[in-house]
């Protein structure tokens, strides 16, 4: 892992931990914006962690970009002997998988795609050497996921599965992107999934829709209450797949603004998830249970 | 005391100097494309240059007010009109109580300002009156307007009408448009000859050009240094692990099209990014209309600042001109 440093014009700094993408880099990306942070450098406007790396935005009339930028590199060693620990939350996203919406969707943006004649999901669970779609669907949900960026529009986040990296599924992106999205689309790229927090234009893979709204500028769910977006990085979360009729039921209590997620705060690190990862992530799974 | 949208326009947003310090959650400053001809024309009626106001892009819209106010028109030349009769852009002129305001053809430019005294006093979003209609935020109801909104306006103190802008303190891009570009982010992604190529290319604006970003096209395709993709960023040459995207970067998806993301840009994503239009260019930016031909021009960073400081000269130019 090799930190490098570069310019985003001469308003923003970004820097990247590793080209690829790992817990370790994610961890130390986080650290490291967290530093910056709290150094309350005069003339940062905006600091996002992003995966692998962050960017910094600042306001070069009160900083130079070269003092800025000696900085942010003098706070590197703190993100190298920070504790790769943190206090954070599982939360549970019930997913109706291959749903009637996406399906739409999908068929519509048809000649976009790497492969017309199935379905995104056909297509993934064959690249990633599964039988059935069934077993894709199982490999997606069985085991817990973590927010390692929130962004690209309003909310979205985006999530690593916390497996090792041989079992990571993997699927390239749209050939073209599509003009739409249904909102609330749990979508594929790359090692990631996110949920399309809005409806719109995007690249991902569509593999099912949630009932759970995660962006909403009224902030009519309770657990909006206190901001209109619902994830940080940080936030561990578990797809629990449902059919239709309990979608539609969720959908009534969200809609009668009283649906409460199940979610449990719980501690995540990270050298013990990498000594064990099915021990860790069976001890996170059950404090979801007891929640 | 508000103003009655008779015709929005093509797409007439309410602007301000935008909402900065949430593009970590992928909500974007937003705000004027071009901040200078905003400033500009608040300063012209007497309100604070950050006041919110009507972005027009290239067709004009009918308003009628409740009230006698000061108004002006900055940016895009796009004449307005005051129950037919036509003013003079860059300059405060009255709008009686029910007196229209319309507008003639699109002369240049791309997008109009109109400033009106009191400013737009819709309620804000995060700090904010800035619409941004992909999370439903600012505006009216996070949307452009609409025939038949109502608009609430602020209280003014009515300065005289007759200030005025002289030609040499206005901003628009030139004829082919520069764009001032410091290599950065994954610049080194190119093959030497894609870097110059890019440079030495004559590009045009594409038809997708909005809030969000400008395509543009009519130059080579970029061609990738080789290397084998590294985990997680996808299996494209032009695909990185999902990162963050600067205001004004250019992404080049599969080497083909560059896109300069702009106000409402997306916070993040996938696609690697090989620098950024300076920040005293991204104003220009918002004023270029489709076809219209760019050459991108690369400077280093000392170049940038001097740009800046010149931006910031020309806007106290006007502050001092207009007392």
């Amino acid at each position: 892992m090799k930190t490098r440093y570069t310019y985003g014009g001469d308003e923003h700094i970004y820097v990247e931990m590793d080209d690829e993408m790992s817990l370790d880099a994610f961890f130390k990306s986080l650290s490291m914006s967290n530093a910056v942070r709290d150094a309350k450098i005069k003339g940062v406007t905006e600091i996002c962690p992003a995966n692998a790396s962050f960017q910094v935005r600042f306001d070069p009339d009160v900083i130079s970009p070269d003092e800025m930028m000696k900085k942010v590199k003098e706070l590197e060693h703190r993100a190298e002997d920070a504790e790769k620990r943190l206090k954070t939350r599982i939360i549970e996203i019930p997913v109706y998988y291959q749903d009637p919406w996406t399906h739409e969707t999908l068929m519509r943006f048809r000649e976009r795609h790497q492969d017309p004649s199935g379905t995104d999901l056909d297509y993934a669970a064959r690249i990633n050497g599964f039988d059935s779609v069934e077993a894709f669907i199982e490999a997606h949900h069985s085991q817990p996921w973590f927010v390692s960026m929130v962004g690209f529009v309003a909310g979205l986040p985006f999530l690593y599965q916390l497996v090792e990296r041989e079992k990571q599924l993997q699927v390239p992106k749209y050939l073209r992107p599509r003009t739409d999205t249904p909102k609330l689309t749990v979508g594929y790229g790359g090692c990631f999934s996110c949920i399309y927090s809005v409806r719109g234009a995007g690249g991902y893979q569509m593999f099912g829709v949630t009932p759970m709204p995660i962006f909403d500028p009224e902030q009519k769910q309770s657990y909006l209450s206190d901001f209109m977006v619902f994830f940080k990085p940080g936030d561990i979360v578990k797809w629990k797949p449902i059919d239709r009729a309990e979608y539609d039921r969720i959908l009534a209590e969200v809609e009668a603004d009283t649906y409460v997620p199940r979610i449990a705060e719980v501690d995540f690190d990270l050298d013990a998830f990498n000594a064990d990862m099915p021990g860790t992530n069976a001890k996170l799974m059950e404090a979801l249970n007891v929640a | 005391m508000s103003l009655k949208v008779i015709q929005p326009g093509l797409s007439t947003s309410i602007q301000d100097l935008g909402r900065p310090g949430y593009f970590h959650l992928g909500i974007p400053i937003g705000g004027a494309m071009d901040r200078f001809a905003l400033r500009v024309a608040n300063m012209l009626v007497g309100n604070p240059e950050g006041a919110a106001g009507l972005e027009v892009v290239f067709m004009g819209p009918t308003l009628t007010f409740e009230k006698d106010v000061l108004v002006a028109v900055t940016g895009a030349d796009l004449p307005p009109k005051v129950d037919g009769v036509v003013q003079d852009g860059w300059a405060a002129f009255e709008v009686k109580a029910g007196q229209t305001l319309s507008f003639d053809f699109l002369k240049s430019g791309a997008r109009a300002y109109i400033a009106i005294s009191g400013g737009i006093d819709t309620p804000p979003a995060l700090g904010s009156r800035s619409t941004y209609p992909i999370g439903a935020l600012g505006g009216i109801e996070g949307r452009n307007i609409q025939a038949g909104d109502v608009i609430p306006l602020g209280e003014a103190d009515m300065i005289e009408p007759g200030l005025s802008v002289p030609a040499n303190l206005r901003r628009l891009p030139g004829k082919p448009a520069e764009l001032r570009v410091l290599p950065g982010l994954y610049w080194h992604r190119l093959t030497p000859a894609a870097q110059e190529g890019f440079f030495a290319d004559d590009w045009a604006v594409a038809l997708e050009a909005d809030r969000m970003g400008y395509r543009f096209k009519g130059g080579k395709p970029l061609e990738f240094v080789a290397r084998e993709q590294p985990f997680g960023a996808g299996a494209d040459p032009s695909n990185i692990v999902d990162g963050c995207y600067s205001y004004g970067s250019i992404q080049v998806p599969g080497g083909l099209e560059p896109i300069v993301l702009h106000r409402d840009a997306v916070s993040g994503g996938g696609y690697f990014t090989l620098g950024a239009i300076i920040s005293a260019d991204m104003d220009l930016i918002g004023q270029l209309q489709p076809h219209t031909p760019v050459n991108f021009r690369k400077v280093d960073m000392a170049e940038a600042l001097a740009a800046r400081a010149e931006r910031k000269t020309l806007l106290a130019a006007v502050r001092a001109h207009l007392g």
